[in-house]
């Protein structure tokens, strides 16, 4: 199964090889990762995603854990979580197939960044399903897709939720007052609606 | 900038950390990139012990870690100095040492370049470091080595490098011990044994009916010796030693079962597959330990105690994990379990000895042979009867001798074994030993050695005479490479590939480094030799010659079950006369 994993680790050179390399070690493919900047000044986030048995995220999230410049780990699953990914397409298209392709995008809600005499290129953000399946129409409707640049899943806690980690280092602009009332896990009634309710991404 | 704090160059900054954090001795070998360290050594009260390879300073480092239960040091210069040391890093990593390795490094302007004797050691290190640093400007040097200490001593121990270019050596920053103290450790959401699970640990300890405790290394780290003895006694729970727990718990005690695993004794591994509960501390249920995991400890339920979270149900599911400091979780237990007195289970445990007893090799009539099963548990026997057993520290190679003593010497104090177990390196002995005799001078150190593994790592030899260090060598020299022939042996079919060693005249060998030394091929003379070596206040040699052909038993063959142990065969041609009885 797919298993996606917030680390907050600290922004230092080989950081990014040490995390790697757990998962080299490991023997666990990594499906997608994403590293930038957080919240807090010298720790970068990173969500990664990875194929591994269902009983494996427990060593994983503990391994991560072990490595001296990890910070925090989550796991986060497509319930609780808004997962997301941002997709750049170029698809070959002339002035005659260009506004098929326009309505394509409207209906996925991509937008046109460039155009080109031979080609378009579409942004789009959403879940990993959407983004796939605007691909596959593409494919499908007989488009020549030139390019596919995909950043990999990035996670974020439903909710104001933040890991007893965090809390102990304080949180930039938290109010420490009432750190303590908030919940581990938000009840699902307190789950703000979210806009792209469906589009969640359906992980076996 | 500040005139409170005294300039010092990276050099002198390395040594003035390192004071400040307690060391007195470090195990090294000079060289181009570690040359401007080296050149502010003797303005600083540490004692630097020049090996002769630098594997052998890392394996000094950790015994010396082991024997003290400080961080060892060592120090080593770029390129192959710092490859030298891989084998002691990776030794140290396994069996979760704490030390900290030091390795000059080419000049941080030409870094990556290909520089005359530069290699990428952190990278090399990645996996096999607890954690490691590459520090290019001096004022890091204090900062980094200070947390290198409090890392490779916190949680579950490890050894921690940090390479320093040879500029952020030769450059100045201000020095100040304190400021560079390392930021509050990160809290570790893991780390503390919850309350739910404490009671249901208490619950299942309750219903136990034949519980074992198996005692591992981090009873050790974490001086949870009398916790642990106060644990057994209360609850009436026999325990069962990893390799690395023995000395844990005192084998004289009537609950004490000795190892189990692979060369573990039968009725040990029997007990264990019966139980009904396993108390695991601090212990990481190792391939060794098990058997075959689909056959292990079938009715059991386990309570993993450990302060890795990265080891529960990594081989064998936890019942109930508590994760933390064991002698902290031991006594949040304490003292909400009931005593119990019921000793039915003991005596189970007691009867199912059987006939192993006598069938063990120390209980055969001397048959004119002489065995290292003999040879070793004489070792322990001298020491006994002088009273010196509590300050006597065996440091072992690998392979058969290895198994021999920890079958048949009996450790009854922590610390008083040292012995590679999870990377099985051949070749620690005798750096180790000296190790853990810079650490513990007042001790009486004994290498126990074959004699294939001995001369991986003879060279040290000489450091011993340098430093005037009293170790008492014993190479059990069978003329194999033991282990390995055992095992062609028993899966090869007696294909003895390789496994033949031709090694020189030990004695002489140490006598040309000006270590005297007896050969000693009969049972007689074995304890006088040992007194003699013990009582010379000079480090010692002895070529013990035992049976050649050997075995180690009982044994579990690998992939086989715990229980499916392999017994001496009782028509072994050697023993023809264990018949006569």
């Amino acid at each position: 199964m797919l298993h996606t994993f917030v680390a907050h680790v600290s922004d230092k050179p080989g950081v990014l090889t040490r995390v790697a390399s757990l998962f080299r070690r490991l023997n666990i493919n990594i499906v997608s990762l994403t590293v930038g900047e957080s919240e807090r000044p010298e720790v970068s986030r990173m969500t990664i995603v990875c194929e591994a048995p269902d009983h494996a995220a427990h060593r994983i999230r503990a391994s991560l854990y072990k490595l001296e410049i990890t910070v925090d780990v989550d796991e986060v699953g497509r319930s609780e979580a808004v997962i997301r990914e941002l997709c750049l397409i170029k698809v070959a298209a002339g002035p005659k197939t260009r506004s098929q392709i326009f309505e394509l995008a409207t209906v996925f809600k991509a937008r046109v960044v460039d155009l080109a005499p031979e080609s378009v290129m579409l942004e789009m953000t959403g879940a990993a399903s959407k983004i796939e399946g605007l691909i596959q129409v593409l494919t499908e409707s007989g488009y020549t897709i030139l390019e596919v640049s995909r950043t990999g899943r990035m996670a974020m806690r439903r909710g104001h939720h933040t890991s007893r980690v965090l809390k102990a280092l304080g949180t930039p602009h938290s109010d420490h007052s009432d750190e303590t009332s908030f919940p581990e896990k938000p009840d699902a009634d307190e789950i703000l609606p979210n806009e792209f309710t469906g589009v969640h991404e359906d992980e076996a | 900038m500040n005139s409170q704090h005294p300039q010092l160059t990276g050099a002198e900054i390395i040594w003035a950390t390192l004071v400040g954090e307690g060391v007195d001795e470090v195990f090294g070998y000079p060289g181009g990139a570690i040359l401007p360290a080296y050149d502010a050594l003797r303005k600083f009260p540490i004692h630097h012990i020049l090996v002769r390879h630098e594997q052998g300073a890392a394996h000094m480092a950790d015994g010396y870690a082991r024997a003290s239960g400080k961080v060892g040091v060592c120090i080593a210069t770029s390129g192959p100095g710092a490859t030298n040391l891989v084998t002691g890093i990776a030794t140290a990593m396994l069996d979760s040492v704490p030390i900290i390795c030091i390795t000059g490094q080419v000049g941080s302007k030409v870094l990556g370049s290909d520089a005359f004797q530069e290699v990428d050691i952190t990278g090399i290190t990645l996996p096999i470091t607890k954690h490691n640093y590459l520090v290019t400007r001096a004022e890091d040097i204090a900062p980094a080595l200070r947390e290198a200490f409090q890392i490779a001593m916190s949680g579950r121990p490890g050894p921690v490098l940090i390479d320093i270019t040879k500029d952020a050596q030769q450059n100045t920053a201000t020095f100040s011990f304190e400021a560079a103290a390392p930021a509050h450790y990160r809290p570790h959401p893991m780390l503390q044994a919850e309350s739910s699970s404490i009671q249901q640990a208490i619950e299942l300890i309750q219903q136990a009916k034949r519980p074992i405790i198996l005692a591992g290394h981090g009873i050790i780290h974490s001086g949870a010796e009398a916790q642990v003895l106060a644990f057994a006694e209360r609850q009436q729970i026999p325990v069962a030693s990893t390799l690395l727990g023995l000395g844990a718990f005192p084998t004289y005690h009537a609950l004490s079962l000795g190892m189990m695993g692979m060369h573990g004794e039968s009725w040990v591994n029997n007990a264990i597959q019966q139980a009904d509960l396993l108390l695991a501390f601090g212990m990481r249920f190792d391939d060794r330990v098990t058997g075959n995991l689909a056959h292990y400890a079938p009715n059991a339920k386990k309570i993993h105690i450990e302060i890795d979270p990265s080891e529960i149900n990594k081989n064998v599911r936890a019942d109930v994990a508590l994760i933390g400091d064991l002698r902290e979780t031991l006594d949040l237990l304490l003292p909400l379990m009931p005593k119990k007195t019921d000793t039915s289970w003991i005596g189970e445990v007691n009867a199912m000895k059987g006939d192993a007893a006598v069938r063990d090799i120390i209980n055969l009539p001397d048959n004119g042979h002489l065995y290292a099963a003999h040879v070793i548990n004489d070792i322990w026997r001298e020491a006994h009867a002088a009273g010196r057993a509590d300050q006597t520290v065996i440091v072992t190679d690998v392979g058969q001798h290895q198994m021999w003593e920890a079958q048949y010497y009996k450790h009854d104090v922590p610390r008083s074994l040292i012995t590679s177990g999870g990377l099985g390196t051949m070749g620690f002995a005798l750096p180790a030993a000296i190790g853990a005799k810079v650490a513990c001078p007042e001790k009486d150190v004994w290498v126990i050695a074959g004699d294939g593994g001995f001369q991986m790592t003879a060279a040290e030899l000489s450091t011993i005479v340098q430093e005037g260090l009293a170790i008492n060598i014993a190479v059990i020299n069978n003329g194999f490479l033991g282990m390995v022939r055992q095992w062609q042996e028993a899966f090869y079919e007696k294909n003895y590939a390789a496994s033949p060693i031709l090694s020189p005249d030990f004695v002489k060998l140490a006598g040309a480094h000006g270590i005297d030394g007896a050969h000693v091929s009969e049972r007689k003379n074995v304890i006088p030799t040992v007194t003699k070596a013990r009582t010379s206040g000079k480090p010692f040699l002895i070529n013990f010659q035992v049976e050649k052909e050997d075995g180690v038993y009982p044994m579990i063959a690998p992939g086989a079950a715990l229980h499916e142990m392999v017994r001496r065969p009782a028509a072994d041609p050697l023993l023809e006369t264990a018949e006569d009885e």
